[in-house]
């Protein structure tokens, strides 16, 4: 089975951050995060849709799916963990309870907060997960990356441009895969991870690159959501 | 939904917009797989119409030739996955005697409206067809064009008197081809005769009767009727050719677009009592003629699948770029555009 697994924030206020999340923020009339979940639900190849968000937005967001997807069944709302990874493991145990994992049980895990995915992507990230095991989407980075010193005044280092890529989502596992790798981690190196590919580069497994898109873009600072809206309504 | 838009925005420009698609609508929302350039969408990619058509039009999404897959359906008439032509021509209104291609309020895809170069394109339940099973999808690209030859073959038909023992067809490009081939597999009783300028893409209209260089035409040939496939600067020389040899009282069919008016010989239009209608899109009707003939006639298919020319796998901007610069230098054939967005 395949199952699209959006993230949509592991903290929000528990963490002191007193604005309201961007996913739930308006963009050309709908909360961002149903601009990202339609995407999943008009692609016929996920069998199930688990959205992660804070406990406190859980029913929010069931409202949201009710009254913009029609409370379809495909889509589901649970609580997220205290970290991204530990999110991403909520939705690989909510699986395992409902549906069991096996070989085959691809998770798609996505941003809340890139609603500007495409179906392509979508598609490389499936077929990627089942060959591969893991995935990450990528762009080729467009300005030159400068690593500075641990003391962080100075440059460290020029990598190869050519070389480097942003990190976008979705990231695509094999389930039962990545569930093992995380919990062969040990608590310090679970500190470690940025984000779930991470986990298979630490533990040596390959991840295989998707191309993502420049305007799969992450809706971040309010500033995101300015040129964002600007895309949505054409006026540029 | 939000979806991505690739949009013409200069001649030569291809940029990407958004727009949002209702999924709780009355559309249905397909997934463009192949899509084919035509001559129209190459005069405003090279920016070859009007400044001021340019200036009204643009931004838009080109391409009216094109199949998909069904992504949504809100009703789930259509399956996910079903293999469908996507049909151009958009009516706003019913009309009792005027075809819904000639309705002067219809919309047209790639021409007062938003093209098929898309992530998705959501279309009336009425603009969508189911194709056969197993179709070749690369001719399947190409069914719009295919279905304006039926539509004008249709209205022959009707319009046309009944001796038909001979027809010539002026026109050795796409077009051309694509007619006469229509014209043998709907009047196959008739004699078919093509008539162009390049000697061995004549060749290859094997399917027909006889075919001629336009400068070798016998002096007495005649033919009950005629059709003019050739278009543009082409089409006075053409027209001309057809009023020198057609029989009095025939009917000619006119295909071909051309940018600026076109003089004609009325004088021997009146004399020999002929009729001349012009034949422009398709509407559903046409499509469905054309699927009923995919079916039941299979080595037209098989026809078919020679012109197609270059087959460019598009996954970027640059892609669709390269698709249409590589068509301006085909020398025959419709270029495919494999659509990977």
């Amino acid at each position: 089975m395949i199952f699209g697994v959006i993230l949509a924030g592991g903290i929000g206020s528990r963490m002191g951050n007193v604005e309201k999340p961007k996913q739930y923020l308006n963009l050309g009339g709908k909360p961002v995060i149903v601009h990202t979940v339609e995407k999943f639900f008009v692609n016929d190849a996920f069998d199930k849709i688990i959205i992660l968000c804070p406990d406190s937005w859980v029913n929010h967001t069931k409202n949201l799916m009710k009254k913009y997807l029609h409370g379809d069944e495909k889509i589901v709302v649970i609580e997220g963990g205290s970290t991204r990874n530990e999110t991403i493991m909520n939705s690989i145990q909510y699986i395992d309870e409902n549906f069991g994992v096996d070989d085959d049980t691809i998770i798609v895990t996505h941003d809340a907060v890139r609603p500007f995915v495409t179906h392509r992507i979508l598609n490389e990230n499936i077929a990627a997960a089942k060959e591969y095991g893991a995935c990450d989407t990528v762009v080729s980075a467009a300005d030159t990356i400068v690593q500075r010193t641990e003391e962080g005044t100075m440059i460290a280092d020029i990598p190869d441009r050519s070389r480097m890529c942003q990190g976008q989502t979705p990231q695509s596992f094999k389930a039962a895969k990545i569930r093992d790798l995380y919990n062969s981690l040990t608590a310090e190196e679970k500190e470690t991870l940025p984000d779930a590919c991470r986990i298979c580069v630490l533990k040596g497994e390959p991840v295989y690159l998707v191309e993502g898109e420049v305007f799969n873009m992450k809706i971040t600072y309010p500033y995101d959501l300015q040129v964002a809206e600007t895309l949505v309504k054409g006026e540029y | 939904m939000l979806n991505t838009v690739y949009r013409l925005t200069a001649p030569r420009r291809f940029e990407v917009q958004f727009n949002d698609i209702d999924l709780f609508g009355e559309q249905i929302v397909v997934r463009p797989t192949y899509l084919s350039i035509c001559n129209a969408d190459q005069r405003y990619y090279q920016g070859k119409r009007a400044p001021e058509v340019l200036k009204k039009k643009l931004p838009m999404a080109l391409i009216h030739e094109g199949i998909g897959e069904v992504v949504y359906d809100p009703k789930g008439e259509f399956k996910p996955g079903d293999n469908v032509v996507m049909i151009p021509n958009t009516p706003v209104e019913k009309d009792d005697m005027i075809a819904e291609n000639y309705l002067r309020s219809s919309k047209f895809r790639g021409s007062g409206f938003d093209g098929f170069m898309q992530d998705n394109v959501a279309l009336d339940r009425d603009r969508v067809l189911l194709l056969p099973e197993g179709i070749n999808q690369k001719v399947a690209a190409f069914t719009e064009i295919i279905s304006v030859s039926v539509h004008a073959l249709r209205r022959f038909d009707e319009i046309a008197h009944k001796r038909r023992n001979r027809i010539g067809i002026w026109g050795d490009g796409n077009l051309g081809y694509i007619t006469s081939l229509l014209c043998k597999s709907m009047f196959p009783d008739t004699e078919i005769f093509v008539f162009g300028v390049h000697e061995e893409k004549l060749e290859d209209f094997s399917f027909v009767d006889g075919t001629c260089l336009v400068d070798k035409i016998p002096e007495d040939f005649s033919m009950d009727h005629a059709i003019e496939c050739v278009g543009g600067e082409g089409s006075q020389s053409a027209i001309q050719q057809i009023i020198d040899y057609i029989n009095p009282e025939g009917t000619i069919s006119i295909l071909g677009v051309s940018e600026y008016p076109v003089p004609v010989e009325t004088r021997m239009i009146l004399e020999k009592g002929l009729r001349m209608f012009g034949s422009s899109r398709s509407g559903r009707a046409d499509f469905e003629k054309t699927i009923d003939i995919y079916k039941k006639n299979p080595e037209v298919v098989e026809y078919l699948s020679n012109i197609v020319g270059a087959v460019v796998k598009v996954r970027t901007v640059k892609d669709m770029t390269k698709a249409f610069e590589m068509d301006i230098h085909k020398s025959y054939g419709k270029t495919i555009m494999k659509w990977e967005k």
